[in-house]
């Protein structure tokens, strides 16, 4: 929301400093988010009166003035048609520098020096005007300040304007806030020229009629109170330049005297004005009721609407001429051949219009404020000025006051506030009387019931409806600095922590220690499938699916990467995945995905420039330290390329493998790995006693089959061991042209815990390990 | 020839021997140690043997020097024998501006590690770490939090939707409605989570994103307390010289409302870009919960007051270490995840 400075001190009726205007109201919840010097950049310009006018001795178009710029006369060369000998124009002097940064200076034009430039309106950036230049009603003397003499310099404040508070949308709910921490009291600026004795509506319950036009309310839920007020005899045309100063200040475009009327009273007091040509009323009639399906309308904005029968219409004898609230239709506008004008001051329900502005999707000045609420109470005061402004500036008679018709009045809401509960919910004591002021310096009369505070709500302040709303007020308005900072004493929650986040840290601790990056992938893809979850509104076919699975968004990273030639790519995510349930909501597993790709170890010259890549086998240790990290009971099992991981029940949790991806002939083979998040029980380490004896070791190389596996060979020597092989691992794997099967060596450890084991038990136990070897799997000692 | 001057001789010829250990091989540094340290003929220890037979003032000289010649000897064998025991050359030889050896660092992603030092700070307060799903029921979404659909406010929530009634949550708010109805008050709680609005990706924003949601529940939480407690967190978390500043504000499920600004890390509060010249930024919206929550959740809302809190952690991170673009915390690459390994 724009707030014209200017505005806001002629409501207050003092020059407000506009940094501390823009600090009290940032800190009352009217955030200023800008403030704009309107204007500022016109500094250099002054205000010039042309003394004489002559023809230019070399260019037919061009004018020769003298131009009195406070001190002595110059010579201006001036293109202008309009240029005449007597008025006062914006005059910009050689050096000055123009909106948009261009600089004057003093330069021949068909031979003739022109000392600087008469401006035009657009040139000032005052507006689209290039025709002539902008020829100023003024008393100011030459050389004054042009933005001294014209109503253009104003400061302009962004206001962020929450949702609640529909009064903040009008110069005169701001100025209120202002009023209230100022102590002064906020008053419409006189209008010009206004006409006396424009009077106050006259209420009616059903219907009634004004000056020769009905009124009628079918749709009192939609509409509780509709207004109306009849000018006759008004001359549309431009608005005084005060009026058109104001539009623009605060960003809006003045477009003629009636629509300006109207535009200025939503800015200055948040009521929503339509105006109508009473000649294209047919029927002479105003009926306010639910549209039929079917209707249709074309709005101001040239766009057919489909109307339906949950809408409220504003219509004439004959039909539909405006969607109550929205928009008006394009056969009842104002134009410049009107001369009757009948003027709409509505209230309509906000949950209607919010309804029917998003069936229609569209948004406008007018159900912005409405679908927020306006005050109910204040119609009357806005279509008085409305009136007022109208008949001053566009002239014309207002032959009866205008119509009220409001069926069912509404009773004012009161709140009752304890004094006791403010200090309970703010923690600092209030009393009683502070209370009071600050309520009524916020336009809430207060008073006394019992020990609580009777509280009225003024009409423009929808939002407050219980207690706790008048007790934030309290706060605003005291100012949330005047809180100590204390941290008083605290009970510990008694919600425990969820289990999982822990489990991710570790996860995170050791992956990062394996040298792999976190990752962090959106989790809306464009994968479809029968048990995928689709989003029914996507952004667009890239996003309308939720993920099922975390690796593939991690391929798409490492392409990512690849593009930009990083081929040492190794990433992990923690994350969601989704699957359609059946029920609402969707199943949510806790998952982890890692990929490695190139270099084992970063690059060290005293490696001779040899680099060793990541190998199915540096994945498959990853896989296990995954596993062993969060996999949870289960079993790894190896798959066609790679390994699985499934549950005591045997259902699949996880898999680990090389990994398809659009890979670069320069980049690393791809891995990856994908992993059901299982909570660990919690487990102690429980400590082993370390050995005191020594262990005598054995190399055994063993001829496998093809169709026997290390793992069933291992099995086998542990359980043949006995108590005193302590320990079995694989260090070498060979294999030759014409060998049967492979060779695998492994080391044997053997140990007796209570004392020296002796070379020759370790060799018995050797035998016994072999024997059995080949007794249940067929594999021989490799020959030497 | 005297003893003496034999002696003397004998020295300088030993002193000019240690100039060449440093180029010796382990075998010829085993000779040497013999040759003039040995225990029965070495020669210097024959030296030191027979200084008894010298005049006393000649034994003084000889002896002082023969034992400096000794120290720097035995000084340059050790010297010599731990630069062949670590694979070098000449010492000389060396060129130690060469790179070690490394092992590849990883990070944990920026987001995350933002996180979790805010679940760390308010944990010292008290508050335990909780989740919830990401797809949620509109009515914990909305309607528990006092947020009915047909009022404008709604619309700050662009909702993604999965069916009729259920979507992407859109903030991790709903877990405050889920925990009320589960646990009665003490209730001190932060839900980090990711959380969905339907924005176009653009480099302030992201369809996807973190949120840690915070919410203390007991008897006696008045907004001074809130206040403490977020001015606590903002100390810690910035710097003990931070300034904070609680702006009114509103939230349909907290009243009175905050927004909480911190001064700008950038600027220190005199105004730049990336505070748009206030000084401030917005770090989170926050405020005493409002009585209607606490009763659509069947907490006693007589009995019982609460602060609630809200903020992003992905903006977060982008403030304290300078991102320019949302979208880097999402694509994954290297270069930039690197740069957060500790």
């Amino acid at each position: 929301m724009n707030v014209s400075v200017n505005w806001l001190s002629a409501m207050l009726g003092r020059t407000l400093d506009p940094e501390d205007a823009a600090a009290r109201l940032t800190g009352l919840g009217a955030t200023v988010e800008a403030v704009e010097h309107m204007h500022a950049e016109l500094g250099d310009v002054v205000i010039g009166i042309v003394e004489r006018v002559e023809r230019h001795p070399n260019a037919d178009r061009l004018s020769l003035c003298r131009v009195n710029a406070g001190n002595g006369t110059v010579e201006v060369v001036c293109g202008a048609p309009n240029v005449r000998a007597g008025a006062k124009y914006p005059y910009a002097p050689a050096g000055a520098v123009l909106p948009g940064g261009f600089k004057l200076s003093a330069r021949k034009i068909r031979g003739v020096t022109s000392n600087g430039m008469l401006c035009s309106a657009r040139e000032l950036g005052l507006g689209t005007e290039h025709e002539g230049i902008l020829e100023v009603q003024t008393d100011a003397a030459p050389g004054t300040p042009f933005v001294q003499a014209m109503p253009v310099a104003d400061v302009c404040f962004d206001v962020e304007v929450t949702a609640n508070r529909p009064d903040l949308l009008c110069h005169k709910g701001v100025a209120r806030e202002l009023a209230a921490v100022y102590g002064l009291p906020v008053k419409l600026p006189a209008i010009p020229n206004a006409p006396t004795g424009v009077g106050a509506p006259r209420r009616v319950e059903g219907q009634g009629a004004v000056d020769g036009v009905e009124v009628v309310i079918e749709d009192v839920e939609g509409c509780p109170r509709y207004m109306a007020a009849l000018i006759r005899g008004v001359e549309i045309g431009p608005s005084p330049v005060w009026l058109e100063a104001r539009l623009r200040s605060i960003g809006a475009r003045p477009i003629n005297n009636v629509v300006d009327a109207t535009n200025y009273v939503l800015y200055e007091l948040n009521q929503p004005m339509h105006a109508f040509d009473v000649a294209k009323v047919r029927g002479g009639k105003i009926i306010v009721r639910r549209a039929i399906a079917g209707e249709r309308l074309t709005t101001l904005d040239g766009e057919k609407r489909e109307l339906t029968p949950d809408m409220t219409m504003i219509c004439d004898a004959k039909g539909v001429t405006a969607i109550a609230g929205v928009m008006g239709g394009a056969d009842s506008e104002v134009t410049s051949e009107t001369t009757d004008v009948l003027l709409e001051c509505a209230y309509f329900d906000p949950r209607s219009i919010r309804r029917t502005r998003q069936a229609l999707k569209m948004t406008t000045e007018a159900s912005y404020r409405f679908e927020r609420g306006i005050d109910l109470e204040g119609m009357a005061e806005a279509i008085r000025r409305a009136v007022t402004l109208i008949r001053a500036i566009a002239g014309g008679e207002e032959p009866e006051p205008a119509i009220d018709v409001y069926p069912k009045l509404r009773k004012a809401r009161s709140v009752f506030l304890r004094p006791e509960r403010v200090e309970h919910v703010l923690g600092m004591p209030m009393s009683r009387d502070e209370i009071e002021g600050l309520l009524v310096k916020l336009g809430f009369p207060v008073a006394p019931k019992d020990d609580r505070l009777h509280v009225q709500v003024p009409g423009w302040r929808p939002d407050v409806t219980r207690e706790i709303d008048l007790i934030e007020e309290l706060a605003r308005l005291k100012g949330y600095d005047s809180f100590p900072v204390e941290l008083r004493p605290l009970r510990p929650s008694v919600v425990p922590n969820d289990p999982v986040e822990p489990v991710k840290a570790r996860v995170r601790r050791v992956l990062t220690g394996w040298g792999l990056n976190e990752a962090r992938s959106l989790s809306l893809t464009s994968a479809a499938g029968s048990d995928a979850v689709r989003v029914l509104n996507p952004l667009s076919a890239e996003d309308a699916y939720l993920r099922r699975d975390l690796l593939s968004g991690l391929v798409r990273s490492v392409e990512r990467n690849w593009a930009v030639r990083e081929r040492d790519v190794r990433l992990f995510e923690l994350g969601t995945v989704f699957r359609a349930s059946g029920a609402p909501l969707p199943e949510e597993t806790h998952r982890l995905a890692a990929v490695i790709s190139g270099a084992r170890l970063p690059p060290h010259w005293g490696g001779a420039g040899k680099t060793i890549d990541y190998d199915l086998w540096d994945l498959k240790g990853l896989f296990v330290e995954a596993v062993r990290l969060v996999g949870g009971e289960g079993e790894i099992v190896s798959s066609d390329e790679g390994w699985e991981f499934r549950d005591p029940s045997g259902r699949l949790t996880g898999h680990a493998g090389p990994v398809d991806a659009d890979r670069p002939a320069w980049a690393a083979p791809l891995y990856g790995l994908e992993l059901d998040l299982v909570l660990p029980e919690r487990r102690f380490v429980w400590y082993g006693s370390l050995p005191t004896t020594p262990p005598v070791e054995r190399d055994v190389a063993l001829v496998l089959p093809a169709e026997v596996s290390a793992a069933q060979v291992e099995s086998v020597v542990r359980d043949a061991g006995g108590a005193l092989l302590a320990e079995v691992r694989a260090f070498d794997e060979y294999r030759a042209e014409g060998m049967a099967g492979r060779s695998v060596a492994w080391r044997l450890v053997f140990r007796a815990p209570d004392r020296t084991l002796r070379d020759q038990e370790a060799d018995e136990a050797l035998s016994r390990v072999l024997a059995a070897v080949k007794e249940r799997l067929g594999v021989e000692r490799r020959q030497a | 020839m005297s003893n003496s001057t034999r002696h003397q001789d004998e020295l300088d010829v030993i002193a000019q021997a240690v100039e060449r250990v440093a180029a010796a091989d382990a075998g010829t540094l085993a000779e040497m140690r013999t040759e003039f340290l040995g225990r029965k003929a070495g020669k210097l220890t024959q030296i030191l043997r027979s200084l008894g037979s010298l005049a006393p003032e000649e034994r003084r000289a000889i002896g002082a020097q023969a034992n400096q010649v000794k120290q720097q000897l035995e000084a340059a064998i050790a010297s010599r024998e731990r630069a062949l025991e670590t694979g070098a050359r000449r010492p000389v030889d060396v060129d130690r501006t060469m790179p070690g050896r490394h092992v590849w660092r990883g990070a944990m992603h920026p987001v995350v590690s933002v996180i979790d030092e805010i679940c760390e700070i308010f944990g010292e307060l008290g508050f335990t770490r909780v989740i919830g799903p990401e797809a949620e029921l509109e009515e914990y979404n909305f309607t528990k939090l006092n947020m009915p659909l047909d009022h404008p406010a709604a619309d700050e929530h662009d909702t993604f939707y999965l069916g009729r009634g259920v979507l992407l949550r859109t903030h991790t708010s709903p877990m405050q409605a889920r925990i009320m109805e589960q646990y009665q008050p003490p209730i001190r709680i932060l839900v980090p989570g990711r959380a969905y609005r339907r924005d176009a990706f653009d480099p302030s924003h992201s369809p996807v994103f973190e949120q840690i949601e915070g919410l203390v529940v007991d008897e006696g939480v008045s907004f001074v307390d809130f206040k403490a407690s977020i001015d606590f967190f903002v100390k810690r978390f910035f710097s003990s010289d931070t300034t904070v500043r609680f702006r009114p504000s509103f939230f349909p499920f907290t009243e009175p409302s905050a927004e909480v600004d911190v001064q700008c890390q950038m600027c220190k509060g005199s105004g730049c870009a990336t505070c748009k010249q206030t000084g401030y930024l917005e770090i989170m919206g926050a405020g005493m919960v409002h009585p209607a929550v606490f009763e659509n959740c069947g907490i006693d809302s007589e009995r019982y007051t609460g602060y609630a809190f809200g903020m992003g952690p992905d903006r977060i991170a982008m403030l304290r270490h300078g991102i320019p673009d949302i979208r880097l915390l999402f694509e994954n690459d290297m270069r930039f995840l690197s740069q957060f390994a500790e």
